[in-house]
């Protein structure tokens, strides 16, 4: 496990019950007791620091280095899960995966950016940061589905599309535009739930649903707080300050009507227990589907656009 | 605009203001430095006689030089954003967008106006870089979103000139959900057959790009305009070194085949009629017309 700064007095916590279990394990001493006070001491110490988190602290838990990627909760949710690779015109990108899986026996095509565990694995998926390849293959499957009639779920998880030569040269900007127009006609449902960062167009080219969750822990906004401390206060050094003028946090997201809802995680967050945090995940795509799987393709776009027309404030002067 | 000088402040009118460079002055060209009359050089509408350099222009120019006899209705100019996030960087976002009003004499970044282009009527949805950066927020979205209701319900064209550094930041999410909002009511004019001329123009990048401006059924570009997703800095710093000359530039996006034509603003508005006659809409409407002369 890995701990955050002000996740260390939980650390503490922990190795004294794991040190504690293990006296317990030798058998020589009944420690059940303390082990018992020492877990609930660590739930209250819990709730006490994720009880009073700053935006920028949960900025921080949406990057939390054990937090579960996309490939994380297929596993759980989807087992047998089919990879399609591939844009069909240059590339696979790394960065997006997607393909069909089954959730308790309804097939989905599940997409999602998907992060690296460590250096070399990082690299190879581009920090989760797509190139055009990336939106043009979730496209294609997209499209798949649709050809199928089948429901759509996707997982976002990204600092921002890649910035770089070939992505320039490929288009970044056409195909991340190209994927907002499409999915708003698309004629099966599609459910996006974002499940860490959700950094700008890179987050909405696969974000157009009928139903668009967060994660307690997640963030979605226009631009990151580091990179909106930049270029507004022109310095790096008010990430806190642009993490909370940004008002990304799933409950302001929700009461400014930019999102449809919040999904709950363990408490402390689903790197705690991710196989918990994908089981309350799973149940939350079903009660969706269920609501929506009855509604005509008609409907579901009319209401899908409708939806997405409606966000933005603005007053008419007369 | 440091490269020009003004001769009298505060005499000008409103509808001047809404001009990039205002009249009876001299002008620098800030590429071949090239000294040329205001008057001439709107006569060449705005680009340099030596260089052809294509100064950044307002809504109310490209409304001269596009509609025909400059005769046009203006929509949903009432239209005036909020501050729904309270914004506040190194100044509040309502003082910033009362100060810009005042300067620029716009309301928002955005301006729409009807009329005719050789013959053909027109809607023409037309960003202003010198609002906030011409960047998008709640207002330029409601007025893309409105402008392609107008042409589906009139059955005819939609130009939207983009010129706009992105995202306006101090709308943050709500400014991210504008991207949606237009490219999905796109989606709509699309299956209806109406032709979306997307017209970029130097600068036009982040959301922007990656929304409404690249899903034009023509995307057209003015000559050596910056187009892009991410601006030319971050890639700078991501990648750690220079980027290739010439990169990013309308002449890159049609070699790569993100642009259908570049055409200089001198033939601007030939080109775009003779092509709005090729394409014409191919259901006459049956819904009430709007008239627009006055
Ligand atoms: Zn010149």
């Amino acid at each position: 496990m890995n701990y955050l700064d002000f996740e260390k007095p939980i650390e503490d916590l922990i190795e004294q019950l794991e040190k504690v279990k293990g006296t317990h394990a030798q058998g020589k001493v009944n420690m059940a007791e303390t082990i018992e006070q020492l877990e609930k001491k660590i739930d209250e110490l819990k709730k006490d620091v994720y009880g009073k988190l700053s935006n920028w602290q949960r900025v921080q838990l949406s990057r939390h280095p054990d937090r579960p990627y996309t490939m994380d909760y297929l596993q759980y949710i989807a087992p047998d899960f089919i990879e399609l690779h591939g844009d069909r015109v240059v590339n696979d990108d790394k960065a997006i995966i997607g393909g069909f899986g089954t959730i308790d026996g309804q097939t989905f095509m599940i997409i999602g950016q998907q992060k690296g565990r460590n250096t070399k694995e990082r690299q190879f998926r581009n920090f989760g940061m797509a190139n055009p390849d990336g939106y043009r293959k979730a496209l294609r499957l997209m499209k798949l589905a649709e050809k199928f009639g089948k429901p759509i779920l996707t997982l976002i998880d990204t600092p921002g599309a890649s910035p770089g030569l070939e992505a320039e040269e490929r288009g970044q900007g056409e195909a991340i535009a190209k994927n907002l127009m499409e999915m708003a006609v698309l004629k099966v449902p599609i459910i996006c739930i974002v499940i860490g960062e959700g950094a700008s167009g890179g987050a909405l080219g696969i974000g157009i649903g009928d139903r668009v969750m967060m994660m307690e822990y997640s963030w979605y906004s226009v631009i990151s707080p580091e990179n909106c401390s930049s270029i507004l206060w022109r310095s790096w050094d008010y990430k806190e300050k642009a993490a909370d003028a940004l008002k990304l946090t799933p409950n302001d997201m929700l009461k400014n009507g930019l999102i449809d809802g919040i999904i709950e995680e363990p408490l402390g967050g689903a790197h705690y227990n991710p196989q918990e945090a994908a089981e309350i995940l799973k149940r939350e795509v079903k009660k969706i589907f269920k609501a929506l799987k009855d509604v005509s393709s008609e409907k579901l776009i009319e209401s899908r656009i409708n939806k997405f027309s409606e966000m933005g404030v603005y007053k008419e002067e007369v | 605009m440091s490269w020009f000088k003004r001769v009298k402040e505060g005499i000008t009118t409103k509808s001047k203001e809404k001009k990039y460079i205002p009249d009876g002055l001299w002008n620098k060209c800030p590429k071949c430095k090239a000294i040329t009359q205001s008057k001439d050089l709107a006569e060449n509408k705005y680009v340099c006689p030596s260089c052809n350099y294509h100064h950044k222009i307002s809504s109310e120019d490209y409304f001269q030089i596009l509609f025909d006899e400059q005769k046009y209705k203006e929509l949903y100019a009432e239209i005036v954003s909020g501050d729904p996030l309270n914004f506040f960087d190194t100044k509040s976002y309502k003082d910033r967008l009362i100060e810009t009003q005042t300067k620029t004499g716009l309301k928002d970044a955005l301006r729409v106006g009807v009329g005719k282009i050789n013959g053909t009527k027109t809607i023409i949805s037309c960003m202003d870089f010198g609002f906030i950066g011409g960047s998008m927020g709640s207002v330029v979205g409601e007025k893309i979103a409105r402008s392609i209701d107008y042409a589906r319900e009139n059955q005819i064209p939609l130009i939207i000139i983009s010129k706009s550094g992105g995202a306006r930041m101090m709308e943050a999410a709500f400014s991210l959900m504008q991207m949606a909002k237009t490219s999905a009511k796109l989606a709509l004019l699309n299956q209806e057959g109406i032709p979306y001329l997307s017209i970029l123009t130097d600068p036009t990048t982040g959301g922007v790009t990656a929304s409404f401006a690249m899903l034009g059924d023509f995307n057209i570009a003015e000559p050596d305009a910056l187009i892009g997703f991410a601006g030319p800095r971050v890639i700078r710093e991501t990648i750690g070194k220079d980027l290739p000359k010439g990169f990013q530039s309308s002449e890159f996006l049609q070699e790569h085949g993100f642009v259908d034509f570049i055409v200089s603003r001198t033939e601007m508005k030939d080109k775009i009629g003779s092509l709005l006659k090729m394409i014409a809409c191919k259901k006459t409407s049956t819904k009430k017309t709007e008239k627009i002369d006055s």
